[in-house]
C-alpha cells in the first residue's frame, strides 16, 4: 500500500510542479494566444494533480486512525517538504526562455502521453480512470508543443540557436523519466504493469521524428542526472515550494 | 422530501435548471456531465463527470446542484465524481449543440476527428456560428476556457470560440 501511495504521489507531483511552472507564464506569454495556451495547459496539469492527490489522500486515510493525520489534496500539495516531493527533475527546471519552456513541455507531455496510454489499461481502477481522463488533454499538449519545437527549430537563426541551448540544458534530465524508483518497482511490475522500455522507445521515436522536422539533433552519450523521483531535487524545487506553499505555511488552514 | 416518491425523470428535469457558469446557455444535461441519478433509501446520489480535469466550473456546478436540490427539500445529497469512461463532446445533447451555435460558439463536431497527437493531418472544418461559412481558420487550440479553441471566420471576419472536440 505504501508503494502505491508513493507512486500516486509521484504522478501527482510531476503534474503539479510542471503545472506551477507553466502558470508562471500567466501574463508574460510572448503573444496573448500563447499566454492563454500555456496557462490552459497549466490548468489541465493542476487538475490532473488534484485527481491524483485526492486518490493518494483516500489511500492514506484508509490506514490512518488519528483524525489529526487525515490527508487531503491540500495537505499533500501544501504541507509536504522538499524531500517528500517525488517529481522528476525535468519538471522543476526554470522556465528560461520560451524555447526552454516549450522543449520541457514537449519532453514531458510526450512521456506522459505514452505512460498514461499504458496506465489507463492497468489494474488500478482509479489510476486508470485518471489516466484515461487526462489522455485527451495531454494529446493537445503534445500537438501544441511539437508544433512549437518545429517552428522554433526550423525557424530563424535566433530561434534555432535558442532551441539548441534548450536541448543542451534539458537533455540531461530526460533519462530520469524512464528510471524506476524504489517504491515504483513493485507497483509497475505487479499492480499496474508498465513497460518502461517500450515507453522509452516510443518517446525516442517521437522526439527523433519531431527533431528531424525541426532540423535539430538529439545529443548522444550525455550523463543523465536523476534523483527527483526519490526526493533528491535540484535547488529549484525549494524556491517553487516557497512560492506555492506560502499561504498555507503563513496562514495555516486558510481557505480561499 | 421523501426520495422514494420521486422518480429519476423528475430529478433530471430539476437538473435542467442548473447551468454551466462559463457557458450559461447550457445546462448540465446538455453538457452531458450527469452520468446517473441514484435514489437510495434516504439519500439522493448524483454522479457527475468532469469535462476537463482542471475545469474550475466543475466545483461550481457541483455546488449549484447541491444548492438547487436542497432548496427543493432534499436533505441528504451526495455528489460523486466519476472519471471513467472519460467525458466526450459526443455526450453533449443535440439541443445543447444548437444552443451553443445560437450563443455564438461553434459546437463540437462528431467524433472521430483529428483529436490525436499527429501533426500535419487534415484540419477539421469548422463552421462559423455567425455567417455559417466553412471558410474559417484556427488561431489557437486553446481559448478562454479549457473546452474552447479560438477561430476566425475568413468571410465575415468575426473571431469566434469553437467548443473543441474531446
Amino acid at each position: 500500500m505504501k508503494d502505491l501511495i508513493n507512486y500516486t504521489l509521484h504522478l501527482a507531483d510531476d503534474a503539479l510542479i510542471l503545472g506551477h511552472r507553466d502558470s508562471e507564464w500567466c501574463g508574460h506569454g510572448p503573444v496573448l494566444e500563447q499566454d492563454i495556451a500555456i496557462t490552459n495547459i497549466s490548468l489541465d496539469l493542476i487538475g490532473q494533480a488534484r485527481n491524483f492527490y485526492q486518490y493518494a489522500a483516500q489511500l492514506i486515510n484508509e490506514t490512518v486512525n488519528d483524525p489529526k493525520k487525515i490527508a487531503t489534496e491540500d495537505t499533500l500539495a501544501y504541507l509536504r517538504d522538499n524531500r517528500d516531493f517525488k517529481n522528476c527533475l525535468l519538471v522543476e527546471q526554470p522556465n528560461g526562455d520560451w524555447a526552454k519552456t516549450i522543449l520541457r513541455q514537449f519532453f514531458f507531455s510526450t512521456f506522459q502521453y505514452y505512460l498514461y496510454g499504458q496506465l489507463q489499461n492497468g489494474n488500478d481502477e482509479q489510476i486508470a480512470a485518471i489516466a484515461e481522463k487526462s489522455l485527451t488533454e495531454v494529446t493537445y499538449h503534445v500537438r501544441w508543443s511539437s508544433e512549437w519545437v518545429i517552428r522554433l527549430g526550423d525557424g530563424t537563426e535566433e530561434s534555432c540557436h535558442r532551441m539548441r541551448n534548450a536541448i543542451d540544458e534539458l537533455w540531461m534530465y530526460t533519462g530520469e523519466l524512464f528510471s524506476v524508483a524504489g517504491y515504483e518497482s513493485k507497483v509497475v511490475t505487479q499492480r499496474i504493469p508498465v513497460d518502461m522500455a517500450l515507453i522509452r522507445a516510443e518517446w525516442e521515436k517521437k522526439v527523433e521524428e519531431i527533431f528531424n522536422e525541426a532540423t535539430l539533433t538529439a545529443p548522444i552519450g550525455v550523463f543523465m542526472q536523476t534523483g527527483g523521483k526519490e526526493g533528491n531535487h535540484t535547488e529549484h524545487l525549494g524556491y517553487i515550494l516557497a512560492d506555492l506553499q506560502f499561504m498555507q505555511r503563513a496562514y495555516p488552514k486558510s481557505e480561499w | 422530501m421523501i426520495t422514494n416518491k420521486i422518480d429519476k425523470r423528475t430529478i433530471y428535469s430539476y437538473l435542467e435548471e442548473v447551468k454551466d457558469p462559463e457557458v450559461p446557455v447550457l445546462n448540465v444535461i446538455d453538457m452531458g456531465i450527469i452520468r446517473d441519478v441514484m435514489l437510495h433509501e434516504d439519500q439522493l446520489e448524483i454522479i457527475i463527470t468532469p469535462t476537463y480535469s482542471g475545469c474550475p466550473a466543475m466545483d461550481v456546478i457541483a455546488m449549484n446542484i447541491r444548492i438547487m436540490l436542497s432548496t427543493l427539500g432534499f436533505k441528504k445529497i451526495k455528489i460523486t465524481q466519476s472519471l471513467s469512461p472519460a467525458w466526450t463532446t459526443d455526450w453533449m445533447s443535440e439541443q445543447g449543440k444548437r444552443k451553443l451555435k445560437e450563443y455564438g460558439i461553434a459546437p463540437p463536431g462528431p467524433k472521430p476527428q483529428v483529436c490525436n497527437e499527429k501533426l500535419f493531418g487534415p484540419n477539421e472544418a469548422i463552421q462559423c456560428p455567425h455567417c455559417d461559412s466553412w471558410h474559417t481558420h484556427r488561431v489557437s487550440e486553446f481559448g478562454s476556457t479549457p473546452c474552447k479553441a479560438l477561430y476566425v471566420c475568413d468571410d465575415c471576419k468575426e473571431p469566434f470560440d469553437y467548443f473543441k472536440c474531446h
